[in-house]
C-alpha cells in the first residue's frame, strides 16, 4: 500500500481524535458503564449493620467479641503479630482517622469503637483476589471460600480496614472451646468476619448482634422498611474511611 | 567385556533388590478395606440410608461433597432435602459426620487403603469418638 505525506497526517489526526473523543461517545452509548465505580449503586439487597455508639458500655463490646468469636471458632492468639481477628476495638482516631481532633468529646476519645469487616458494596479485597476465595453475595455479603484461599496476602493489602487476618500457624490450639457446628481454618488462609451467614441462613440474626442488646441492628439497605433504614434515616451515622469509595456497609451512629 | 563375573553379579543383586516386595508379599493380599456403619446414628435408623445409594457413594462421594461445598459457599444453598421425613443439610461436619461419627473405621480405612490424603480435617472438626 502507498501513501503519501498528506493522507498519513489526515489519518494520524483523524485517530486521535477518534483517541480524545472515543470516551465520551461510550459515555453516550453506555452512560455510566465506562467509570469503573464513581458512585454508589443504589443497593439491591445488601446486608448492613448500625453500630449505635450511645447504646454501649464497656460489657457489651466484650459479650459481642465473645460471641462471635466462639461461633466461628476464632483464636485467641496473645501475640500481636499473629492474632486473628473477626470483631474487635480500635480507638475512635484508628477506627476514623482525619475525624479525630484535640478538643473533641471526651466520650469519644477515651471509648473503644466496635470494628469489624465492612462488607464495602466496592470491595478491594475482592478485586485483587487471585483466586476468587474472596466473592460478594448477592445479598451484599462479601464472603470468603477458604478451600479456595492460597493465602498470597493480596485481600489484606488491599483492605484499608485492616478487617482481615492470616493464619500463621496452625489456629487449633489457641481455641478455647471448639464449636463443633462451625469449622476452624487452617495455617496458611486469610480469615475475616462471615456476617454470620451460616445464622442467616436458618433466619437467626448475627451472633454479636443477637448478644448486643439493641446495640446493634442488622438489615437490608435495600428494603427501606428495614430496622438499618429505620436508625439511619432517624440519626446522623458515619462510616469509616468513606472517602476510599469502597462504601462499606458498616454504619456508626456516634450519638449525643 | 571386562569385569564379567562382578556385572551380572551385581545386576542380579540389583534385580533381586527391586523385586523383592513382590516376592516379599506374594501370595498375601492384603485385606480389604472395611469401613465400619456401626455408629449410633446409624444404628437408630430403623432403615439405615445415606442421602445417596451406597454404590454411587462408594464412587462419587468425594463428587459430591465438592458440589456440596461450592453450593453452600458460593450459592448459599445448605438444604438439601428431605428423605424420610428427616431434613438434611449439605454439611460435612452437621450431616455427614453425624451419622458416620466413626471417622477412623470409616473415612480413614479406605483412605489409608487407597494412601488418598485428604485435607478435609484440617478446618472440619472430626467428631469426638
Amino acid at each position: 500500500m502507498k501513501i503519501n505525506r498528506r493522507e498519513f497526517l489526515k489519518m494520524a489526526g483523524a485517530s486521535t481524535l477518534l483517541g480524545i473523543g472515543g470516551g465520551s461517545i461510550f459515555e453516550l452509548l453506555a452512560p455510566g458503564k465506562v467509570e469503573a465505580s464513581s458512585k454508589e449503586k443504589p443497593a439491591g439487597r445488601r446486608a448492613a449493620m448500625v453500630i449505635d455508639m450511645s447504646k454501649f458500655d464497656a460489657d457489651e463490646y466484650k459479650r459481642c467479641i465473645e460471641a462471635c468469636h466462639t461461633t466461628h471458632n476464632v483464636p485467641q492468639i496473645p501475640d500481636p503479630k499473629h492474632e486473628v481477628k473477626w470483631l474487635w476495638t480500635e480507638n475512635f482516631e484508628n477506627a476514623f482517622p482525619g475525624h479525630a481532633d484535640e478538643y473533641m468529646a471526651e466520650r469519644l476519645a477515651g471509648n473503644p469503637f466496635l470494628v469489624l469487616c465492612n462488607h464495602c458494596q466496592n470491595p478491594p479485597c475482592v478485586r485483587v483476589c487471585p483466586t476468587k476465595a474472596t466473592f460478594k453475595r448477592k445479598d451484599g455479603i462479601v464472603a470468603m471460600d477458604y478451600h479456595r484461599c492460597i493465602g498470597c496476602r493480596f485481600c489484606m493489602a488491599a483492605c484499608p480496614f485492616g478487617a482481615r487476618s492470616f493464619n500463621w500457624n496452625d489456629p487449633r490450639p489457641f481455641i478455647k472451646e471448639l464449636n463443633k457446628e462451625f469449622p476452624t481454618r487452617t495455617k496458611g488462609v486469610v480469615e475475616k468476619c462471615n456476617f454470620c451467614v451460616e445464622r442467616l441462613s436458618n433466619g437467626d440474626l448475627p451472633a454479636c448482634v443477637e448478644a448486643s442488646n439493641g446495640a446493634l441492628i442488622f438489615g437490608d439497605l435495600g428494603d427501606s422498611s428495614s430496622e438499618v433504614r429505620k436508625a439511619l434515616r432517624e440519626n446522623y451515622a458515619i462510616r469509616r474511611k468513606s472517602e476510599l469509595g469502597t462504601y462499606p456497609s458498616v454504619y456508626y451512629i456516634i450519638g449525643r | 567385556m571386562y569385569d564379567k563375573g562382578k556385572i551380572i553379579a551385581g545386576l542380579i543383586i540389583f534385580l533381586g533388590l527391586v523385586t523383592l516386595p513382590f516376592f516379599y508379599n506374594k501370595e498375601k493380599a492384603s485385606s480389604k478395606p472395611e469401613p465400619s456403619l456401626d455408629t449410633p446414628g446409624i444404628q437408630q435408623m430403623s432403615q439405615p440410608q445415606c442421602v445417596k445409594s451406597a454404590d454411587f457413594m462408594r464412587a462419587n462421594h468425594m463428587k459430591l461433597l465438592n458440589e456440596w461445598r461450592d453450593s453452600v459457599v458460593r450459592d448459599g444453598q445448605r438444604a438439601y432435602g428431605i428423605i424420610d421425613d428427616v431434613k438434611y443439610d449439605k454439611s460435612l461436619q452437621k450431616t455427614c459426620m453425624h451419622c458416620h461419627s466413626n471417622k477412623k473405621a470409616f473415612c480413614d480405612r479406605c483412605h489409608s487403603y487407597a494412601n488418598v490424603s485428604v485435607y478435609c480435617w484440617d478446618c472440619h472438626i472430626e467428631p469426638d469418638n
